[in-house]
């Protein structure tokens, strides 16, 4: 049984259907991509995977549970943490109020303070900045902020929404190994990315979606390797 | 809290610590009437002191969780009739056990039961602004701040329409009765402040607080982190009208009567005007500039009024153009203290934000920088 099964989903915005029977799995300890266009529908399965949208058909089971009916607070409560598009952090809030927030449905102080220790090891640059605000941060920082501040309800399934949107090339590539290095220590990520390349990279598999519809979808080597997602999503045949 | 550390550190020993100096405080505010040494002044504390339990009230809702309420008068309406209803001859009912009719339910009781009401309608009124934010919110608060005392003014049979409620019971204390002196109620009112002071200040620190203060800084985020921000919402609706319960069983018994006169949209925006003074957020804050307006109000314009008649325009009355004078100081603070006289240290970030984009910009390079080094 697969960690995330979706079948049939379907989204709508009023009269815009923006998801039009999606179907995905995630795998237990898998990195899973779905990359696609500017308004393909990214950010819409992933709303409705943590219950921001509400889905109009189809299913979303989680470790087998239906979740499709549950509000967002009870799915971060059952194991999923979605970092969202364009960061979001709490500008006026310090680094660590903001990884307190990331904790909030947790009560557990000990395991707190360790999954804090932990997300400072993997992310040395918010030790530094610790009591900074977080608004007076750069980009970069704060798209660490926000991993960071997703992993604190310690998830079985973290959910990334474009991390590498407006980065440096360097902190694109620092901001990968991070997701790896996340996903090594035990955390399943469904990574949503406009920059393809890098996302075929480091994920397994990957799941192509074009206007509301799953267009392709296989094994990372092989979708690096299609004509069809070369010419669409990698600039054009190599 | 930064102002408070530097503001303390110059302070003598036994008044640095915060607990210390709000101890000194109400002990000054309980010397207050008899250095005063007049009604007219014991009358002017204790009403001031209602409208600081009304400013610490709407302080939950608009300082801590950012929604802006425009109609907060209308919870004031509400727990002053749920008091002046349930302890005045007004409401004859087959069940009523007082044989002097009407409804007499103790004034302790009445304090809880009316506040309770108040907070009822906190969520009533509150959960169908849920999904609107900002202007829309502020549009629809501002209706129901027109509705409810017009509902009370209609419903003549019970509320006396546009003659309002009277004859309401004072509280007692054993076989005292608070009377018409203005003294009682001067110390009744200082005990609520000092109980909502309590509850305000552990409420900002509690789990609940930073609830607040995430959903007033992105509500999409605070939603990602698993806050219920419909229940979040409505706890700070409740919880801030409960506070105007207060405020309108002490005022009501206070003044002997009740009518919708005394919850037009000008108390709205007069104690709105006193968060914006004082600095939203912050509860020091809050009830300076709750004062400040009291005795701008109850004095200052009086005065000037008078010194200008003096001076020889007759024609002159501050008191007329008050709401002119606190729309002169709420574009004036906006304009050179929009996080207001006393701060919150959040705020203040968030409202000069907009200076510090620079040094965003600044470290944004340093990153670049070093990450290539
Ligand atoms: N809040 C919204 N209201 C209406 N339409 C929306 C909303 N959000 C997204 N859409 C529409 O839904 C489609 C999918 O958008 P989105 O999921 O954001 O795509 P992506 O993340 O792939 O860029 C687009 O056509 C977009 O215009
Ligand atoms: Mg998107």
């Amino acid at each position: 049984m697969a960690l995330l099964e979706v079948e049939n989903l379907v989204a709508r915005y009023g009269r815009i259907t923006a998801l039009d029977g999606i179907a995905l799995t995630v795998e237990q300890g898998e990195i899973v991509t779905l990359i696609g266009a500017n308004g393909a529908g990214k950010t819409t399965t992933l709303r409705t995977i943590s219950g921001l949208v509400r889905p109009a058909a189809g299913t979303i089971r989680f470790d087998g549970r239906d979740i499709s009916k549950l509000a967002p607070n009870d799915i971060v409560r059952a194991g999923i943490s979605h970092s969202p598009e364009g960061r979001h952090v709490f500008p006026r809030m310090t680094v660590r109020e903001n990884l307190e927030l990331g904790a909030y449905t947790r009560t557990a102080k000990s395991e707190i303070a360790e999954d804090t220790e932990q997300v400072l090891g993997i992310f040395p640059r918010l030790r530094e900045r610790y009591e900074q605000k977080a608004g007076t941060m750069s980009g970069g920082e704060q798209q660490m902020l926000a991993i960071a501040r997703a992993m604190m309800s310690r998830p079985r399934l973290l959910l990334l929404d474009e991390p590498s949107l407006g980065l440096s090339p360097i902190l694109v590539q620092t901001i990968f190994g991070v997701i790896r290095d996340i996903n090594a220590r035990g955390t399943t990520v469904l990574l949503i990315e406009q920059n393809a390349r890098q996302a075929l990279a480091v994920a397994a598999r990957g799941y192509v979606l074009e206007v509301g519809r799953i267009a392709h979808s296989g094994a990372a080597a092989e979708l690096s390797a299609s004509e069809a997602v070369r010419a669409a999503y990698l600039g054009g045949a190599a | 809290m930064a102002v408070a550390t530097r503001f303390g550190s110059s302070l003598p020993a036994p008044l640095r610590t915060p607990g210390a100096r709000t101890a000194l405080v109400f002990a000054v505010a309980l010397a207050l009437p008899f250095v005063g040494h007049n009604g007219g002044f014991t009358n002017f504390l204790a009403d001031a002191g209602a409208f600081v339990l009304l400013a610490l009230g709407l302080n939950i809702v608009v300082g801590f969780a950012g929604l802006l309420d425009l109609g907060y008068a209308a919870f004031f309406a509400i727990g002053s009739y749920a008091f002046a209803l349930l302890a005045s001859p007004q409401v004859n009912v087959h069940w009523a056990i007082w044989p002097q009719g009407g409804i007499h339910v103790p004034f302790w009781v009445l304090l809880f039961v009316a506040s309770g009401i108040a907070a009822v309608f906190g969520i009533l009124l509150g959960a169908p602004t849920l999904r609107l934010r900002g202007d829309y919110l502020a549009i629809v608060t501002l209706g129901f701040g027109e509705i409810v005392p017009q509902t009370f003014l209609n419903l003549s049979q019970w509320t006396g329409g546009p003659n309002g409620i009277g004859s309401l019971d004072q509280p007692t204390i054993g076989s005292y009765k608070f009377g018409f002196d203005p003294l009682p109620y001067y110390f009744m009112v200082l005990g609520l402040v000092a109980l909502t002071v309590w509850l305000a200040n552990n409420l900002r620190a509690s789990r609940l607080g930073r609830a607040w203060m995430a959903i007033r800084e992105d509500e999409l985020a605070a939603a990602h982190m698993g806050i219920n921000t419909t229940t979040t919402k409505l706890a700070a609706f409740a919880i801030g009208a409960s506070f105007s319960g207060l405020a309108g069983c002490a005022l009501a018994s206070k003044l002997q009567l009740v009518s919708t006169e005394q919850f037009q949209f000008q108390v709205s925006v007069f104690i709105l005007a006193m968060l914006v003074l004082g600095g939203m957020g912050n509860i020091p804050g809050v009830i300076v500039g709750s004062l400040v307006l009291s005795a701008l109000e109850r004095f200052i314009l009086p005065q000037a009024t008078n010194f200008l008649h003096g001076l020889g325009f007759a024609s002159i009355d501050l008191s007329n153009s008050r709401f002119l004078i606190y729309g002169v100081i709420l574009v004036m603070m906006m304009l050179f203290r929009p996080e207001g006289l006393i701060p919150s240290g959040q705020r203040k970030a968030e409202l000069h934000a907009a200076e510090d984009d620079t040094t965003v910009a600044g470290h944004e390079q340093e990153l670049y920088t070093e990450a290539i080094r």
